[in-house]
């Protein structure tokens, strides 16, 4: 793992919080969309909080889709989740909301969750092989040492 | 009957959010590092992959599919319900798909952070 991927990662966590709390915020002011006011969608998406919630939206997908190029599915979505974490506690300090209980619990698994995937090796499956190799990089050894559990299989290959 | 209705659509919501995510990352796997893509041949090139790759365009489809769907079962059930247990169903899915149609190493450790994850999701949403 380089910088950098932490980077993507990083922006794949604020990008999703951010692009959902801003929807959520503008259609808020917007009120409810139907079926047969259709244009009420046209005065949601000229909304700012909107429009920029869009924006921050495709750029969560652009770094998603990033991210799955270099890492697994297995790794991308717990190491992405502290989202949810960063919500809540945008809820409290910013909103001053109150958390339940039961709801810090839910922060301290998903935190427990984003530790466990986040110590082991980012990609392991052996498609790496034929996508890897056919751009010249070493796809059967990566593939091989990610078999056999190397937890240092990645880091091996990259730059 | 009303929260059949609700399950099966959680369900559905769940099943499409998973063939997207599979979809996409596989389709993402095809085009290859885009860190390493983009240095070597630049930007365009991998837009150019992207776009030319028929999995991200299924999975793009089926991630759409699951949105409207989600919007379905909300006006079926409560928020309360829905959302958090189509997320956390959805991490669970995920690390089935990705062993079985991916053949990632879900190991011991992914499964607990997965478990985790779609716990705490529940808890925090719910």
């Amino acid at each position: 793992m380089t910088f950098r991927k932490y980077l993507v990662l990083a922006g794949v966590t604020v990008f999703a919080a951010a692009g959902d709390s801003m929807l959520s915020y503008g259609m808020k002011q917007t009120g409810s969309i139907s079926i047969h006011h259709l244009q009420g969608l046209i005065s949601a998406v000229l909304n700012p909080y909107v429009a920029v919630g869009i924006l921050l939206l495709l750029a969560f997908f652009a770094a998603y889709m990033n991210a799955l190029s270099w890492a697994d599915l297995t790794y991308v979505l717990p190491a992405t989740s502290l989202g949810y974490v960063l919500l809540a506690l945008v809820a409290k300090f910013a909103l001053h909301e109150q958390i339940s209980l039961l709801r810090w619990l839910g922060i301290v698994l998903i935190s427990g969750g984003v530790g466990f995937v986040a110590g082991g090796p980012a990609l392991t499956h052996d498609e790496s092989q034929s996508a890897i190799s056919s751009d010249g990089r070493p796809g059967p050894l990566l593939a091989k040492s990610a078999r056999s559990g190397a937890p240092q299989s990645c880091e091996g290959a990259e730059l | 009957m009303r929260h059949v209705y609700t399950w099966v659509g959680i369900l559905v919501v769940v099943f499409f959010s998973v063939v997207g995510d599979v979809l996409m990352a596989r389709a993402m796997k095809q085009v290859g590092d885009v860190h390493e893509l983009w240095r070597r041949s630049g930007l365009w090139l991998v837009v150019g992959r992207v776009l030319s790759n028929s999995n991200f365009f299924m999975g793009v489809t089926a991630m759409a599919v699951a949105f409207f769907s989600l919007l379905f079962a909300l006006s079926w059930g409560d928020v309360s319900l829905v959302a958090p247990a189509a997320a956390s169903l959805t991490f669970i899915g995920n690390a089935f798909a990705a062993k079985i149609f991916l053949h990632e190493k879900v190991d011991r450790r992914r499964w607990i952070a997965a478990v985790l994850v779609a716990g705490g999701v529940a808890l925090l949403a719910g």
